[in-house]
């Protein structure tokens, strides 16, 4: 009775596993394009560094708390117009991973600030020191420097990410936690809600331990 | 050669002034290890600090081989730092990469080629005796192991001056020497102009040709590191010598004297001169000696003893006036109670 039930909404989850997958994918790859010089930039402005400017670090900074006070639903909805925008639809995992996107990229900078903000500043002006461009310490110094870091933020973003995504249900987004509402929730089905749980608490640690792993083998600290 | 002209470093931090480094002039000669000693705070570490302008002083000029670096642009600093390097307390080596690839970041930011750096990067290990150690992460290291690994980046380039911020102050007393002679060999042998900072007088001591002694941002006392050990003017300059040469005697061993105690001080040459034994010869006086040390500052001789004299009080003094005739140095530390 009970793997009859699970095995009945296999293809239905075997589907939402992959739009969470997908919407995480898309939105992960978009906050690290963006967010990772984002978060250069707002470490490289500040006070006694490469670049210092107030006004740049001033002006990304409030933007950036701007965009993380919003709390997400209502990120989602606000969003709808610059969604239909580029997506050309508002409804399903594409349109999802737009909303998705925005949410975390200044969440990922912030974390790849704060992890450039533990490099020793002696490093940094020891290079400053050899006679190095500031293009080359930030790519032979400050990225080697917060690999660890950096991994450790992608993991948590990632982590995030499946979270949220679970709230672009709402707006037809799909993915397990839109399935887990929809068909357990609704449906008071607990066994479809108990699995869905569980698959998301696996995806999660896994997450976690690989990213663990990786953090682990780059850091030579 | 480098000139450092009337320069001022004021640090402002939340509406107040801190003034760094006031009013310093210095001139260092080519090849020449240059040591500034001062506590922490003394305003060392800043004024080393304006020598490749990591900070800019806030006024006054520092000309390196006639070259003015305050009104150098960007690139153009770029270009001369390469030829400063600096070493490190803290040694700050890139954690996340290998010794050699540490060195070669030096060369890749002079725009070397690839097999430059090869070349380059193993001759420097070679110098530096890490030949072993070149796949190694900085964190595998000995403290002494990195500050080489420190002195090979700041040789990459050939530079004429280096600068060194309390270099040894980290490492243990064996691991110090090794790196002391190790900068004395590259002084001797490349020719390089050192600048260190330290607050350890043995450091001044063991290398340097040269010195000054800072104190609240100013420069108090400078020169010849024999002479200033041999006769030292100011109070702290006193101080951080005796911190290498103990040379006072316990005070109850000092108070059970029924003699005169006399201090004297041999400089040089006459260090070598029998003059005690001739004091003996000459004058119907007793001598016990309390304390006494050489010391060889660059190859010179120091010597300082402490002697209790016993006799008649007239002839005592005839000895001490026979002495001060001879030798520059001489203090009654205790006179007849």
């Amino acid at each position: 009775m009970l793997l009859d039930s699970i095995y009945s909404i296999l293809p239905d989850l075997n589907k939402a596993f992959f739009e969470t997958l997908y919407m995480v994918a898309i939105s992960l790859g978009v906050s690290l394009i963006v967010g990772l010089p984002l978060g250069i930039l707002l470490f490289v402005t500040d006070k006694g560094l490469l670049f210092e400017n107030a006004l740049i670090k001033q002006t990304a900074g409030i933007l950036v708390n701007l965009i993380r006070s919003v709390p997400f639903i209502i990120l989602l909805v606000a969003l709808l117009p610059l969604t239909q925008l580029i997506t050309g639809t508002t409804i399903g995992p594409t349109a999802a991973s737009v909303s998705l996107s925005v949410a975390a990229i200044p969440f990922f900078a912030r974390l790849v600030e704060t992890s450039l903000r533990e490099i020793d500043k002696g490093v940094i002006e020891a290079a400053v020191a050899v006679g190095a461009t500031p293009w080359m310490i930030i790519r032979e110094v400050l990225l080697p420097e917060a690999k660890p870091g950096i991994v450790q933020a992608i993991t948590v973003t990632a982590i995030s990410l499946l979270g949220y995504s679970a709230m672009a249900g709402i707006v037809g987004g799909g993915g397990i936690g839109d399935f887990a509402i929809r068909f357990g929730y609704y449906r008071y089905d607990n066994t479809i809600m108990i699995t869905t749980v569980i698959l998301l608490i696996v995806i999660v640690q896994l997450m976690q331990v690989i990213g663990d792993g990786v953090a682990r083998a780059v850091n030579k600290r | 050669m480098i000139e450092i002209k009337d320069v001022t470093k004021i640090y402002r931090a939340k509406g107040r002034e801190i003034v760094g480094v006031k009013d310093v002039s210095l001139t260092i000669e080519r090849g020449e290890i240059f040591g500034i000693v001062g506590y922490s705070g003394a305003g060392k570490s800043s004024l080393l600090r304006c020598l490749n302008l990591l900070e800019k002083p806030t006024s006054g000029d520092i000309l390196i081989d006639g070259v003015s670096i305050t009104k150098l642009g960007k690139k153009e600093l770029r270009d001369e730092r390469l030829k400063i390097g600096m070493i490190f307390q803290h040694f700050y080596l890139i954690s996340a990469k290998t010794v050699f690839e540490n060195i070669a970041f030096a060369l890749k930011a002079a725009g070397k080629t690839k097999d430059q750096i090869q070349g380059r990067t193993l001759e420097l290990l070679k110098m530096v005796g890490l030949e072993n150690q070149k796949d190694q992460y900085p964190a595998q290291l000995s403290g002494g192991q990195k500050q080489r690994v420190g002195i090979a980046r700041a040789l990459a380039n050939d530079p004429k001056v280096l600068l060194c911020d309390e270099a040894t102050s980290a490492l243990d007393p064996n691991t110090t020497k090794a790196i002391l002679s190790l900068l004395k060999s590259i002084n001797k042998e490349l020719g390089i102009t050192i600048v260190l900072i330290t607050h350890e007088m043995e450091v001044v001591k063991e290398i340097c040709h040269r010195m000054a002694v800072m104190q609240d941002g100013e420069i108090i006392e400078s020169g010849d590191v024999y002479t200033i050990f041999a006769n030292p003017k100011e109070e702290l300059t006193k101080t951080f010598i005796s911190s290498v040469i103990q040379m006072d005697l316990p005070e109850p061993l000092l108070k059970n004297r029924k003699g005169i105690v006399i201090k004297i001080q041999f400089k040089g040459a006459i260090a070598e001169e029998a003059i005690v034994s001739e004091l003996f010869q000459n004058f119907k006086v007793k001598g016990n000696i309390l304390h006494g040390k050489i010391e060889y500052i660059q190859e010179t001789p120091l010597g300082i003893f402490i002697m209790e004299l016993i006799g008649d009080e007239g002839e005592v003094k005839r000895a001490i006036a026979y002495i001060e005739g001879r030798i520059e140095n001489l203090e009654v530390v205790k006179h007849v109670a």
